[in-house]
């Protein structure tokens, strides 16, 4: 087969897609950032609308949108990209030789390529009556059109199927003022998602709104009235009920019947590879609900929308995404009803749950766990933890360390970012959402509205919400949810270093470490980059791995550093810097101070201010003085910018206090005067108490160190940001070198092992505290090697304050121009 | 009227790097990329006026350090979904100098 295409040149190709639905849109819109040239694009759908949210279905039908709302590409936008839109053509048939399709109407074209998207089919129950005018299904505009039509005439509706689509079109009946009983098969509702007691809190709030259930029940016919209309519902044990709308809302079944037709390879959907090519012949394409990828057809936004990017990507000859399948969560969207599942919610054998019900309340939750690790969850009433728990699940994280906590949520797990409001549909428009970079729900509503976002990612991107400490993406979730009625879950995925490249972290650290990169560029050109020279996300990484691997070998590359780093200072708002002089342990002498006092009112510094790690900042210095004021304090400067060691925050100790068991004091001067110089992956914080009292705070330390009468305690881990954390205990020691080594052993595998940008906290989350122990405490050759390892690197490093306000390294950074 | 004055030496400024070059109370950012490709902007970020001469170049764009906003270096504009654009200043390179059109900068001050 000629598979070879022309590029840029000559003919363009054809794509054609059949389905105009959501995941064949998105991959078209993928698929035109990639390649905007690449073809001729033509689409048929069988419905007389573009592209729509059919998720929004339900609110449209209880009357909280409109059908203009959902439209998610109005015929401007296929217009504006040069698409051929055939909008209320079927089409019946796929000739593989000509390559053409043929329409209901007898259209035709011809496909190069064709992608097959065309979703799924309701699944009608072939009982007797159920061709009846007034029986119909959930699925588009036309049956919600059908069901508005029947509410302003009909009194007695009966929803067949008690899942997540057949509550919500129970739902929407209902407020548009029918009476609706909905028959399940099942003893419970939802039963695909939900468990008992959860189903039974479900029900009950349903009954409350006025929603009747006929549970266990069988539909053995829809009897005809007078008028040839469906009159009622009969069930096998021969009790009837009266129904002048039967909705049939039982499931759905992937629409494969034009594939099928045409030879392709279809078992339960159209059944893909990895690159969402049918098998049966690689020009043929299937996304959505229609195509079956490792014997799933998903149905769900966020599996589609990774599908679409994958497909696009293979289309766009890119060739270089795989799509590996998807871990899935649901909500239900009943305004008012707050609901989440995911996973194995029912649990089984070899696992446990762990169960808090407040039937009261209205409130319930299980979570299921199996070899330490959370598989599945149900909640009900009070959800605004399912994101969490959803990333907890599907990155198979081991919860020992959180049993105790787990189930009341992230923000009893240390989390400090914001609290008080956990309900996202009860806030005004102007309540701030996201406290970092000060986002409203007005202004992500507006965002997802206009920009038609889907998914967190996006609206991250857009609003900056959720994008710093991430303490409100439960919220954001929920208003995603409430407003695109997305399922917000993103695909699993291994985490790349940027988008920059495919390879993660641990990926390029290894590759630099087994095949001796020196260089950034080299890193880049072995390992495919796909930008130039990276981007500000990966070159500062790269950086600190080539430097921390091979220390006094490999370029430290000043423009690979943040400007903190590059010019030693830390840049202010305004675009000045600040200048910390270092004052090691904290401690300082009158001759500093009159040197900072006379440097001060020489550069007039503006502001003089002593910080929280016993230093003290000189606010508002000018770029070009910086080089001068260093040489005038003759200090070196604090690294308090850096992703370096910062402070060691010492209490006074027993050199003074009455109750100092230990020189603390000493101890922190001598681990500042150890570890300066030592860059890391982020900053590291250390303090020293010289009695349990700790004055000086070591338990929200990366290492906090405690004297106690017959030693001293070592705390690793610890964190006072945006999520405090205590530390945890190590190990207690006896002197002040097994101080040294244990905590600079530790310090090492931490540089040696962390992700750029991850605190000590965050190793110690993924490695856990056990691996720490086995590789420190337990092996008392490799923790030896370590440290030895560490004073290496920090032997090749120079005092950079000393080489630029001395030495004139680096003189262009602080000199400007003048024009 | 143009009116081209020479500010300094391509080798002044550091590839993946910028110089910051005034004209009275004007900062204008010169930056380099690794084609050896020079661009003037007004060293402000559209964003929050963020000093882009201090930012990572990469490619043809500029993170800015404050906030990490993308700035397209030719044309000035911030990659989207983020909105706004730094001024941008006529150059031209003739052996290895950079030359700025003074007048342009003036022109647009005013």
């Amino acid at each position: 087969m000629d598979m070879s295409t022309p590029m840029g040149r000559g003919p363009k190709l054809k794509l054609v897609m059949v389905g105009n639905g959501m995941a064949g849109v998105r991959t078209l819109e993928e698929l035109l950032k990639l390649a905007p040239e690449l073809y001729d694009i033509t689409v048929f759908g069988a419905e007389p609308h573009p592209n729509y949210n059919r998720i929004l279905l339900s609110p449209v039908l209880a009357g909280e949108q409109t059908v203009d709302d959902i439209i998610l590409n109005p015929l401007d936008w296929y217009a504006d990209n040069g698409i051929t839109l055939h909008m209320g053509k079927k089409i019946v048939k796929i000739d593989r030789v000509k390559r053409l399709v043929i329409a209901d109407d007898g259209t035709e074209a011809a496909y190069d390529r064709l992608l097959i998207a065309t979703g799924s089919n309701p699944f009608i129950l072939p009982v007797p009556g159920k061709d009846l005018p007034g029986v119909i299904s959930f699925r588009d505009i036309a049956d919600v059109d059908a069901m508005i039509r029947a509410a302003s005439t009909y009194r007695h509706a009966v929803v067949i199927g008690g899942g997540l689509l057949g509550l919500e079109a129970a739902n929407g009946l209902m407020k548009r003022g029918m009476g609706v009983s909905v028959v399940h098969i099942a003893p419970w509702l939802m039963e695909r998602q939900l468990d008992e007691p959860a189903a039974r809190l479900l029900q009950k709030s349903l009954e409350e709104k006025g929603m009747k259930f006929l549970l266990q029940k069988q539909t053995a016919e829809l009897v005809a009235g007078a008028d040839g209309r469906v009159a009622s519902i009969r069930f096998k044990d021969g009790s009837e009920v009266p129904a002048d709308l039967v909705v049939m809302a039982v499931g759905i079944r992937p629409n494969s019947e034009l594939a099928e037709s045409a030879g392709i390879h279809c078992n339960r959907g159209i059944v893909v590879t990895d690159t969402l090519q049918t098998v049966t012949d690689p020009r043929i394409y299937s996304i959505g609900e229609c195509a079956a990828h490792r014997g799933v057809a998903y149905g769900l936004v966020a599996p589609l929308f990774e599908q679409a990017k994958v497909c696009a990507n293979h289309l766009a000859h890119y060739g270089i995404a795989r799509y590996e399948g998807s871990v899935t969560s649901t909500k239900l969207k009943v305004t008012g009803i707050d609901l989440f599942s995911a996973g194995d919610f029912m649990g089984g054998e070899g696992t446990e749950s762990i169960l808090y019900s407040d039937p009261l309340g209205g409130v319930y939750k299980k979570l299921v766990i199996k070899d330490n690790k959370l598989v599945g969850g149900v909640m009900y009433g009070d959800t605004v933890d399912g994101a969490w728990y959803f990333s907890l699940l599907r990155d198979g994280k081991d919860i020992t360390e959180l049993r105790d906590h787990l189930m009341f949520g992230q923000d009893h797990c240390g989390n400090l970012g914001h609290q008080g409001i956990n309900k996202a549909a009860a806030m005004t428009d102007d309540m701030e959402v996201c406290g970092c970079n000060g986002v409203c729900k007005g202004d992500i509503v507006k965002a997802i509205r206009e920009k038609g976002l889907f998914t967190l990612e996006d609206v991250r991107k857009h609003t900056k919400a959720s994008s710093s400490c991430g303490s409100c993406t439960g919220l954001v979730e929920q208003i995603l949810a409430v407003t695109a009625g997305g399922d917000y879950s993103a695909a699993p995925k291994k985490k790349s270093v940027c988008g920059c490249t495919d390879h993660t972290h641990e990926e390029v650290r290894a590759a630099i470490r087994e095949r001796k990169f020196l260089s950034i560029p080299q890193v880049m050109q072995a390992m495919e980059w796909r930008t130039p020279n990276g981007c500000a996300s990966c070159r500062p990484a790269l950086n600190y791995y080539l430097i921390s691997t091979w220390p006094g070998e490999a370029e430290d590359d000043p423009q690979s550093r943040f400007i903190n780093e590059r010019a030693h200072a830390n840049i202010q708002k305004d675009g000045t810097y600040s200048v910390i002089p270092r004052m090691w342990g904290g401690q300082t002498t009158p001759a500093e101070l009159k040197r900072i006092a006379i440097v001060a009112e020489k550069y007039n510094i503006p502001t003089v201010k002593v910080t929280g790690g016993q230093r003290i900042d000189l606010l508002g210095v000018k770029k070009e003085d910086l080089p001068k004021v260093w040489a005038d304090l003759d200090m070196p400067s604090g690294h308090a910018y850096g992703k370096a060691l910062r402070t060691v925050k010492t209490c006074v100790g027993s050199e003074w206090c009455r109750f100092g068991t230990q020189d603390s004091t000493q101890m922190g001067i001598e681990l500042e005067k150890v570890f300066f110089k030592m860059w890391a992956p982020h900053k590291v914080k250390l303090a020293v108490s010289g009695c349990p009292r700790n004055c000086a705070e070591v338990a929200i330390k990366d290492v906090g160190v405690i004297g106690v009468d017959s030693g001293w305690e070592i705390y690793i881990g610890g964190n006072g940001g945006i999520k405090t954390e205590v530390a945890q205990f190590l190990i207690k020691v006896k002197t002040a070198e097994e101080v040294l080594e244990y905590s600079g052993a530790f310090l090492q595998l931490y540089r040696e092992e962390a992700r750029y940008l991850d605190r000590t906290v965050h190793y110690l989350e993924r490695v856990g505290l056990d691996y720490v122990k086995k590789k420190i405490l337990d092996d008392p050759e490799g923790r030896r090697a370590l440290y030895e390892r560490l004073l290496f690197a920090l032997s090749v490093e120079k005092d950079p304050w000393v080489e630029r306000a001395k030495e004139g390294k680096h003189q262009h950074e602080f000199e400007t121009v003048v024009a | 009227m143009n009116q081209w004055i020479d500010i300094l030496d391509v080798n002044d400024i550091p590839r993946l790097g910028a110089r910051v070059v005034r004209h009275e109370s004007l900062a204008i950012a010169v930056f380099r990329n690794a084609e050896d490709e020079i661009f003037a902007l007004e060293d402000r970020c559209p964003h929050k006026g963020g000093p882009l001469s201090q930012g990572i170049v990469h490619g043809r764009k500029v993170t800015c350090p404050l906030h990490g906003w993308n700035i397209e270096l030719e044309g000035g504009c911030a990659v989207a979904p983020d909105v706004g654009c730094a001024r941008e200043f006529p150059i031209r390179i003739e052996d290895g100098r950079v030359w700025l059109d003074l007048a342009a900068v003036t022109r647009e001050a005013a």
